[in-house]
Formats: C-alpha cells, sequence, structure tokens
C-alpha cells in the first residue's frame, strides 16, 4: 500500500528525532540574583549565546551497521543523532561563571552547552591558552585542578572532527567544567596548556598519540601509551580495531569490528 | 623378575634421568613475570592461604637468570613482546613457560591492535591455563600437572640432544595453523 | 686552571669536590680536563619486569653513585585499548571492561563507568536504594582490599615481608565475601548501568558480619607492625615528599594529595551513591603551624586509618542491607534493568530456575525485554558526561560519550595513577635509588589503569 508513495517518504513513525524543550534560554536569571561573581548584564550576554536547540552532528539510516543485511523492516529508520542542550538554569553558579569569563575575554565562546547538570564551553582553539589562563587565574573562576583531558572524534563534524575536552575542577568553590576545543583533521593543531597545568603533559602526550592531535608547545610531544615507532593513531575512528577471527568448532567468529551490530 | 630380585632390600632402582627429573620439580623456581589482573592472582598463590611455599615456589626469582619457569600473568601488550622475549632467553636452560590466564593463553577478551594474541607467538609455552583471572587453585593444579607431566619426563644428555633435532624437524614439517581445518569438532 | 682549591674562598669556607677556577683564555683545557675525568653518570633502566609488584613500569635512571639525577618513567607496557574496545561492545559489556583497568580496586572503575552511563540515561535518582548501599558496600571492601595490597606490597619492597602475608591473609576474607556475592575473586562486573547485578546471596550478611569481626580483630596488627618500627619510618619518614602546590599543579588526588594536609575527599565535598548519608571522617594529615610531612610515612597512616573509616562504613552498610532486605536492586524500568536473576545451581552459576520459569512461562514482555536486552542493549541519550569518584588511589573518573546508540561512543577513564606518575620525577630526583622504590610504592600506580 506503500507503492504509490514517494520512495523516500516516511511513515508515521519511522522518523525520530529528538525534540528538545530548551528553558530558560530566552528568559534572563531572575532579578534577585545575588552573586558577586556577575553583574545582571554580563548574565545576559551570557545567556544569548546559548542556543536554542540541540547540535545535530550526524543523521543516521537504518537500525544495523552499514553494509549489512536487513531483513527486519526497520532499514528506513532515519536517526539523527544530537548532543541535546538545556540551556543555562537560572538558580546556581552556571550564570555567574560564564558572565565572568566573558568579561575578561569577550567573545571567547563558541557556544555554551549545559546538559545533565554539566556545563561545556566551547571555545575556538586560537582563544584556549587565554581563557584557560584566566579560568585559572581569576579569583571568582578558580578552576585551579585539571584532572583529564580526552580526545574525541567525531568523524562526521565536518571541520572538527577532532575535539579535545578539558575537564577542569575548581577546589576553591567546589565546581566542576568542561571546556572543549575542536580542530580540523586536516590541521590537527591545538595550543598546550602544559604551562598553565603542568598536569596536562602526559595527557596531552596520550591524546596525541591516540588521535594524532599535535599540541603546540608541549615540552616533549610523544607517544606515551603505543610503542615509539608505531604508525597510525589508534582511537581514531577510521583505524580498525585490529583483531583477529577466531576459529571455533567449525565456524569462524570475525573480530568485533566486522561483526554486524546494532548501531 | 630381573636384577630387582638379586639386589637386597633397601635399594632403589632408577635412571640418572628419573633423579634429575625428580629434583628439578621439587625445586623449580618461578621468575616474578606479572604484568596485570592475573600477577595479583600469582601472588596470591604464593601468599599464606594458598601457599606455594609448600613445594618451594614462593621464592619468586626477580632475575631471569636464576629462574626455572617464566609464569606469563596477565595480558602482553604489543609494547611489551620484545621485553618478553628478552627475559625468555635470559633464562638458562632448561626452562618451562606457563601462560596463565586467556590473556596470556590467546589473547583473551582483547582481540585487538594492542595485545598479542596469545604469547606463544612469542614463546613457546609448555602449558595453558585459562581463567580470567584463574583462582590460585586453578594455578596450583595447573603446576602440579606441569612439574609431574612435563619436568619430571624431561630427558637429558644425549637422549635430550635427540629430543631437540626431533622437535626441529617436526617444527620444518609442521603444518601452518591456518591450513588445519575442523580441528574442533 | 684547575685545583681542588678555591682561590676565592674566605677563611673556613670548605670546598667539596674538584673546582674549576677559570681565569681567562682557558675554558678549552678546562672543558678537556673535565672530559677525561670519566663522568660518574650510570643510567639505569629499572625495566618493566622487576619484582616491585607495581606492574610494568619502566624508569629510566641517571644516578650518581646512588643519587638519583634525573629519573623518567616509561609507561605503556600494558596498553590494552579497553577504551576502543568498548565501542564495539554495549553499554552492559562495557563494565566488563572497565573493571580490568585499575585490577586491583575494580569496583570503582566500574562505579565511575555506571554513574557516567546513568547520569547519561538520566536515571541517576530512579537507583534503588538497595543497589546503592550495595554499590558502597563493595566500594569500601575494595577499597580495604586495595589498601592491603598497598601496604602489603609497599612494605614487601622495603623488606617487611610479613606485612605482605598478613595483608594477603585479610584481602583473602574480603575475596571470599566478594566471591560469596558476585562470583568471582577479582574483575567482578557486578555494578551494571541501573544498579547492581544480584543481590545478596541467603547467608550474606552473616558472612559480612563475620568479615567485620575478623577485620576488627586483625587491621591492628598492622599498627603495630609498621608505625613504630624504626626501620619502617627511617625508610618512610621524608621520602617521596610532593607538597600541596606540587600535587595542585599536577593533578594529584587521594592519599597523596591528603599527605599533604589539604583535606580533599570527593566522597565529602561531591558525595554520590548516597555517601552523604554515612557517618564517617575523611583522613588527611592535620597540619601543624601550615606544615604537614607530604611524604610516604604520612601516606602510609592515611590509608591505615581509611581502612578504618571503610570498615566503620561496611557496618552501617551492612545494618542498613538487613532492614531492606528483599528490596530490589536494578533500576524499575524493565527496558534497561540488567534483567537475569542469578544463582548456584548444580552446575553452576547461571539464570535462575525462578527467573527461567517467569520469563519462558509467564510472561512475554519479559522473555522479549530479556533478550533485546542481552543482545542488543539499551539505547543511551545522546551527550556526554564526566563523572568523578573517589578511589582508593585517587580521583578517578569515566567521560562518557554516546551518540544515542547501543554501543558507547567513546569511553575515556581518567585514571589517578596516571597522574601520579608524572610526579615521580618531583619525588624522587635528588633522592637515592632505594627511596625511589618507596616512592612509587606510596603513589600506588596500577599499571592496569595507567595504561588502559
Amino acid at each position: 500500500m506503500s507503492d504509490d508513495k514517494a520512495p523516500d517518504a516516511k511513515l508515521p513513525g519511522e522518523q525520530k528525532t529528538v525534540d528538545t524543550h530548551v528553558e530558560g534560554a530566552d528568559s534572563a536569571p531572575g532579578a534577585g540574583l545575588e552573586r558577586e561573581d556577575a553583574q545582571p548584564d554580563e548574565a545576559l550576554d551570557a545567556v544569548a549565546l546559548v542556543p536554542v536547540g540541540a547540535h545535530v552532528i550526524e543523521t543516521r539510516t537504518g537500525m544495523w551497521s552499514a553494509g549489512s543485511g536487513d531483513t527486519s523492516g526497520y532499514g528506513r529508520i532515519v536517526h539523527t543523532v544530537e548532543i541535546p542542550n538545556e540551556g543555562l538554569p537560572s538558580e546556581g553558579w552556571y550564570a555567574g561563571v560564564v558572565g565572568r569569563l566573558l568579561k575578561l575575554v569577550p567573545d571567547a565562546l563558541v557556544r555554551v552547552v549545559f546538559d545533565r547538570g554539566e556545563l561545556t564551553f566551547f571555545v575556538a582553539r586560537e582563544k584556549l591558552t587565554e581563557v584557560m589562563g584566566q579560568l585559572r587565574d581569576d579569583a571568582q573562576l578558580r578552576f585551579e585542578f585539571l584532572p583529564s583531558v580526552s580526545g574525541v572524534n567525531y568523524p562526521s563534524d565536518a571541520g572538527a572532527e577532532l575535539h579535545v575536552a578539558y575537564h577542569l575542577q575548581s577546589m576553591t568553590h567546589n565546581r566542576r567544567l568542561r571546556v572543549e576545543t575542536t580542530c580540523p583533521d586536516d590541521d590537527p593543531h591545538v595550543p598546550s596548556v602544559t604551562p598553565l597545568y603542568p598536569a596536562a603533559d602526559w595527557h596531552e602526550r596520550e591524546t596525541f598519540d591516540m588521535f594524532g592531535i599535535v599540541f603546540d608547545g608541549h615540552p616533549h610531544l610523544t607517544r606515551i601509551l603505543m610503542p615509539d615507532d608505531w604508525v597510525g593513531f589508534p582511537q581514531r575512528k577510521d583505524y580498525p580495531l585490529g583483531g583477529i577471527p577466531v576459529e571455533y568448532k567449525g565456524t569462524t567468529v570475525p573480530p568485533p569490528d566486522q561483526r554486524r551490530s546494532y548501531r | 623378575m630381573g636384577i630387582e630380585d638379586k639386589i637386597p632390600q633397601g635399594v632403589l632402582l632408577t635412571t640418572v634421568e628419573g633423579i634429575f627429573g625428580w629434583m628439578r620439580q621439587a625445586s623449580f623456581w618461578p621468575a616474578t613475570f606479572g604484568l596485570a589482573c592475573c600477577a595479583i592472582e600469582m601472588m596470591t598463590y604464593g601468599a599464606p592461604r594458598f601457599d606455594a611455599g609448600r613445594w618451594g615456589q614462593e621464592v619468586f626469582r626477580a632475575s631471569p637468570r636464576q629462574a626455572d619457569l617464566m609464569i606469563i600473568s596477565g595480558r602482553v601488550s604489543q609494547k611489551m613482546a620484545p621485553v618478553l622475549r628478552q627475559v625468555y632467553d635470559q633464562m638458562p636452560n632448561p626452562k618451562w613457560v606457563m601462560a596463565m590466564g586467556v590473556c596470556a593463553s590467546s589473547g583473551g577478551m582483547f582481540n585487538n591492535y594492542a595485545i598479542v594474541q596469545g604469547a606463544d607467538h612469542i614463546v613457546p609455552v609448555d602449558i595453558y591455563v585459562p581463567g580470567c583471572p584463574p583462582r590460585p587453585d586453578m594455578l596450583i593444579d595447573a603446576m602440579f600437572k606441569l612439574r609431574k607431566e612435563i619436568v619430571m619426563k624431561r630427558p637429558i644428555g644425549a637422549h635430550e640432544l635427540e629430543e631437540i633435532e626431533a622437535q626441529e624437524k617436526a617444527a620444518l614439517e609442521a603444518m601452518a595453523t591456518h591450513e588445519m581445518k575442523g580441528l574442533m569438532r | 686552571m684547575s685545583t681542588t682549591d678555591d682561590f676565592y674562598a674566605q677563611p673556613g669556607e670548605e670546598t667539596e669536590g674538584t673546582v674549576y677556577t677559570a681565569m681567562g683564555g682557558d675554558w678549552a683545557e678546562i672543558a678537556a680536563e673535565q672530559a677525561e675525568r670519566s663522568d660518574e653518570i650510570l643510567v639505569i633502566n629499572m625495566g618493566p619486569q622487576h619484582p616491585s609488584t607495581h606492574g610494568v613500569l619502566r624508569l629510566i635512571l641517571e644516578c650518581d653513585g646512588e643519587t638519583v639525577l634525573s629519573i623518567r618513567p616509561g609507561i605503556g607496557f600494558l596498553h590494552t585499548g579497553i577504551e576502543k574496545n568498548m565501542e564495539y561492545r554495549t553499554w552492559t559489556q562495557g563494565s566488563t571492561f572497565v573493571t580490568r583497568m585499575d585490577y586491583v580496586a575494580p569496583i570503582f572503575n566500574e562505579v565511575a563507568y555506571c554513574l557516567g552511563v546513568e547520569r547519561l540515561l538520566g536515571i541517576e535518582n530512579d537507583i534503588p536504594e538497595r543497589a546503592q548501599v550495595l554499590r558502597v558496600l563493595m566500594m569500601e571492601l575494595n577499597r580495604i582490599s586495595s589498601h592491603l595490597v598497598c601496604i602489603g606490597t609497599g612494605g614487601m619492597e622495603i623488606g617487611a615481608l610479613t606485612v605482605m602475608t598478613i595483608g594477603f591473609r585479610e584481602r583473602e576474607m574480603i575475596l571470599d565475601f566478594f566471591e560469596a556475592v558476585t562470583g568471582l575473586r577479582m574483575n567482578h562486573a557486578y555494578i551494571r548501568p541501573g544498579g547492581v547485578a544480584t543481590d545478596l546471596p541467603e547467608t550474606g550478611i552473616a558472612q559480612l558480619r563475620e568479615l567485620i569481626a575478623w577485620l576488627h580483630k586483625h587491621l591492628p596488627e598492622y599498627a603495630e607492625f609498621c608505625n613504630e618500627n624504626p626501620i619502617f619510618k627511617m625508610r618512610m619518614i621524608g621520602i617521596g615528599h610532593q607538597d600541596l602546590a606540587a600535587c595542585m599543579a599536577l593533578g594529584v588526588s587521594g592519599p597523596v594529595l591528603r599527605s599533604t594536609g589539604y583535606d580533599w575527599d570527593l566522597r565529602k565535598q561531591q558525595p554520590y551513591c548516597g555517601y552523604e548519608t554515612y557517618d564517617f571522617e575523611s583522613i588527611a594529615w592535620k597540619p601543624t603551624d601550615g606544615w604537614a610531612p607530604s611524604d610516604s610515612y604520612a601516606r602510609f597512616r592515611i590509608r591505615l586509618d581509611e581502612m578504618w573509616e571503610s570498615l566503620k562504613i561496611v557496618e552501617q552498610c551492612a545494618d542498613r542491607l538487613e532492614s531492606s532486605r528483599g528490596k530490589p536492586v536494578m533500576v524499575a524500568d524493565p527496558k534497561i534493568a540488567w534483567p537475569a536473576q542469578l544463582a548456584v545451581g548444580p552446575d553452576g552459576q547461571g539464570n535462575s530456575h525462578e527467573h527461567i520459569k517467569h520469563i519462558m512461562g509467564e510472561s512475554m514482555e519479559a522473555l522479549i525485554h530479556h533478550f533485546k536486552i542481552v543482545t542488543e542493549g539499551f539505547r543511551v541519550p545522546a551527550g556526554q558526561a564526566y563523572v568523578p569518584i573517589e578511589s582508593p588511589k585517587g580521583e578517578i573518573a569515566c567521560h562518557v560519550v554516546s551518540d544515542g546508540g547501543t554501543r558507547p561512543f567513546r569511553v575515556h577513564m581518567r585514571d589517578p595513577g596516571f597522574n601520579h606518575l608524572q610526579s615521580v620525577p618531583i619525588q624522587c630526583e635528588g633522592g637515592m635509588i632505594s627511596d625511589v622504590v618507596v616512592a612509587v610504592g606510596s603513589l600506588d600506580p596500577v599499571m592496569g589503569g595507567v595504561d588502559r
């Protein structure tokens, strides 16, 4: 009965999108907000930066990994992968921190994401050193502890395939923050924060080893986990898992990355 | 029937090979080659409850030159593989190798770029112990089997040379593993 | 012009060693003379295979005699590619992988990962109370057993072999309890997203009470053996000094940070799993006049006291478990909750008879849920989360990124040992070779977590 429909028309229920309701994005924090950290007008600027709606990174069709035969009937599912964004909440320290940072480093932030209780700043790599310096040194920010630097590879995010996520912790104010910066595949350079946070030394080496992101200004950027002469960057999505097929009772089980799997 | 009937009581007859084998399995020292989780179970194997000292094995020799046995306990990564081979080469003959745990036997659950899929790609293994990690009881069982069936029966002298030659000949004529089909039916 | 006397020394100012006095135009001679004096700097490789039981850590030392001039740690000998492997397995199977990172304290890896996944799922507040209590119980028992391994191997490395034998004796009792509850002595995969895999067995509480009594009786032995032991103190006091500024700069947390006098314990500062409802102290060295020793001895004492606090928490957990018998241990949502009820049958551990009867005979939905959750896994909405918890070594955290699918998109574990090994040069350069062993032991790195 679907023969007279256009080939790519979707049946009801087949098209799945994430419908985010962003609260607080178009309302300023309450006038009674008493924070020494931020003036009300800074907070308004901060809130204006928060984009409405989620950030789509990929659209996928089908339920199984690409290239596998599908008799399930779910082959025409279209699934968009979106990073949700709730918008800055009106209570809490979040708006104050955003405002304070913007006062110190104007147009520092490409995007602010608040999702599941965690605040993430997206920073352009050119501004990274300045932003991290202010985050560490300013008395009202004081994110003096850098526990972790991790890389993520989003192959479908054109122009920003490699993300570096810096997780900051302020012990003075007992707060956590994530600063994320991106770089494209064909120019994978990010300034190093090792002069500011010596803890990042080995973390950046590991991110270089696993993703190929070159941290400019790092004192000795060499491989740390793989052998020194290894070729390739293992945790990128285009690097194979590298397993071998296993023979068991007359059949061969392919390695995990070559099996058919749910998406 | 033979000579045993003609000798007085209290005399035991055996071969030199038998004595060598019996002494080797009674005093049989492992080298520390603890890599990962199995190393903790190996330490527990030397600890009071599962006491390897009962058969003389609580002295884990730090130097491979003083050790008879290498217990590869844990996953062998690509970076560690040359070190494994070097330590094996530093051990004097006669030496034995036990692959403890599934990671050392076959790569275990880590079927990926970073782990060698079985230590027998690098060193010849005498006994494999499955488990993730194997309980110290399993390690004790494997150790006993190794001692009684392999260590005690090792030939010496001219017999050893013959056996080495026979092994080399067999290895030269052996079929590649990927050509052996239908092994596990 | 070289001489052993210093022309310019004041009377009473002694000189040590060889002194070169450059008078102008003679630098080439001085350099040549220094070059032919054979340099006494040794380059030593404490290679990946060595009797210190911290695993496969390579230390490259340059020493002048016994004094360490420079030290560099080399890691990566246990890199297993766990994080990449997890991208090809379901979210629940991730628990099995993550548990093998820090294999001395496996429960903490699992909890950090599962808390991250639960934050992404949005079920953080729906985890049943009994599951949270079980998580805290397993975590605190694991904290005790991890500290026992640290103290035991640390003692063994300085020659106190009895500390190791008694440490492992206590650890065996704890591992017996773990085996009774989870089925495995190590690497349990017990904490799953949504709760825990299975409830306590029927004899669980009784066994737990016995364990608590045993630990009460035997934990004082460590203090008796070691605290005032003159050899222990000589080997550990002043060794591995790292003050607060260095700890903060290098991202060091846990007992090492608390030995500097700064009381930072994530169970108190950023509580999770209901820790705010338990009565316990966070152990830090109380500084006197702003000074705290920040050395190996302080860390050792902190670990001993932390074991007592953990025992306190375990007792509170036992009481709560007694009063909450029969309550669920998995989240109520049947599309996420791990469906199996495990029991020990005649052929080992497997699905319990009641569960099989339920899914085969009584409820079609339960069968479908069981099948789909085990084969496909549940879907986790897209986003990223970073959840830190306090492991016996320090702050362990899991950065989880999901793309909305049944498999993790990226999982990165922040292991405390990774940062602690960065601070080995600060602690050891200028000291002696024998102090390197003590300092590394007091940092308590576990190479499985460092290399992942």
